[in-house]
């Protein structure tokens, strides 16, 4: 018992470091997860409170305002748009009063931090829990989409940007309607790749890339970017394609997060799916 | 002695700060993401305990992560830096330095010598940081780069710090 304790003390310093690190990759294992993160709901509140001291020395108080009513009224507009509806008209002969339910709704929000140059970008947005923003909705900016909410405190939340390893987004060009996986690979914000696009699709150059209707986080047909350039590669079963992004990732200041109302119907049904085959 | 941690706990947050505000919004390029902070636990004195370094480091990194949405990812590699920096002082340092309980820096220990320490210290750090962002192995040789273009400006940084902060007081310290 002796000889442990004392085997313990000469060694101290590296059991010390030892034990830390171990905290440090358990925090990393269990939270970095965007599936299961809550760590970041604690702390998101209060660094994203002192971001929004910054972003308010930044910017005209007056102009803020303004914007503010101006988004007000985009996201009302937004949400009374024809494609925010979904078409409840089963069959000729119902007498449903109501044709189109509505399916999305558009929730306005500012950026408070962003950042581009880092191989996993983050995005933080003034808006939380007591706004009825949730875990994984989507988040657009006027031109295209921006990213995934990964998490909620009551007044902020933070954004999986796309520009982030961890995020991949179903995708596909509206021409062909192929449909691929859209990932950053780090180096330029301003490109994005599509993977998994089968060779005998032919793919051209500026040909608009869109959502597709395989998420419930994005409502199909949203505006990602435009085909910048691609290659396939003898032997290759994919073609090697390059996306040029619409959202400029380092500018974008006003953002609308994508409340999807009939997701929670979409996934409860999917789960009494047989679970055999994944 | 409470004077001394009232200035280490005022540097601490003079360093974060410059981190987060000023360092993090420098948008060089997607491979230059310096990291400055690391320069608070370069500069503690050689005498501090090993196990204090550690926490202070576990602490320093918390900090950085929470303001920059990656849990864990900062502590474990400020951490590993410190127990790095145990091992490389216990070689780099003489007995008049342990003596003189002085903290490693440019007027102290010369130019070379802080740089070389630097560099390594930093090397360390960043190629622990970047490997464990990207979790793996599958872009090598971008991160690579990243890590050699980080560390070297993270250096410079340190160093432009240590002429700006630390050169007037060496004479009576």
């Amino acid at each position: 018992m002796r000889n442990l304790i004392f085997f313990i003390y000469k060694y101290h310093v590296f059991f010390i470091f030892f034990l830390l690190e171990i905290v440090a990759f358990v925090i990393l294992y269990r939270f970095n997860n965007y599936q299961k993160a809550s760590f970041l709901n604690y702390t998101t509140g209060v660094s994203s409170n002192f971001y929004t001291g910054v972003s308010n020395t930044q910017e005209y108080f007056n102009l803020r305002r303004v914007n503010d009513s101006l988004q007000l009224e985009n996201a009302r507009l937004r949400s009374q748009q024809i494609t925010s509806y979904y078409n409840n008209n089963i069959s000729t002969s119902s007498i449903n009063d109501t044709v189109y339910k509505q399916q999305y709704q558009y929730i306005s929000a500012q950026v408070v931090n962003n950042s581009v140059t880092k191989r996993n970008n983050y995005i933080t947005l003034n808006r939380g829990k007591n706004h009825g923003i949730e875990r994984e909705m989507g988040v657009i900016s006027e031109s295209g989409i921006v990213g995934i909410v990964m998490n909620v405190s009551d007044h902020y939340c933070t954004v999986l940007s796309l520009l982030n390893s961890n995020c991949k987004i179903s995708a596909k060009i509206k021409k062909t309607g192929a449909f691929g996986s859209l990932v950053w690979d780090g180096g330029n914000p301003k490109y994005a790749k599509l993977l998994d696009v089968n060779k005998h699709v032919p793919v051209h150059f500026n040909d608009l890339v869109i959502t597709s209707n395989f998420s419930t986080i994005f409502p199909e047909g949203l505006p990602i970017g435009r085909v910048y350039d691609h290659s396939l590669d003898a032997g290759d079963n994919f073609h090697t394609i390059r996306i040029e992004l619409f959202t400029d990732f380092s500018t974008v200041s006003t953002v609308y997060i994508i409340k999807n109302l009939f997701k929670q119907e979409q996934q409860t049904l999917e789960q009494t799916l047989p679970q055999d085959k994944k | 002695m409470i004077l001394d941690l009232f200035t280490y706990l005022l540097k601490f947050i003079g360093i974060i700060l410059l981190q987060i505000l000023v360092v993090d919004n420098i948008e060089l390029s997607s491979y230059i993401n310096p990291y400055i902070y690391i320069t608070f636990i370069l500069t503690l004195p050689v005498t501090i305990r090993p196990w204090h370094l550690l926490i202070l480091a576990f602490l320093c990194g918390a900090v950085i992560d929470s303001f920059s949405s990656t849990p864990g990812l900062h502590i474990a590699a400020t951490v590993l830096l410190a127990y790095v920096r145990i091992h490389y002082l216990r070689f780099a340092t003489t007995k008049e330095d342990l003596e003189g309980r002085i903290r490693p820096s440019m007027s102290k220990k010369g130019v070379v010598w802080f740089i070389f320490y630097c560099f390594s210290m930093t090397l360390v750090h960043h190629t622990f940081l970047f490997f464990l962002e990207i979790y793996g192995f599958s872009e090598f040789l971008s991160t690579m780069l990243r890590v050699v273009l980080s560390t070297l400006v993270t250096v410079l940084m340190i160093v432009i710090g240590q002429l700006l902060f630390y050169n007037t007081k060496s004479n009576h310290e």
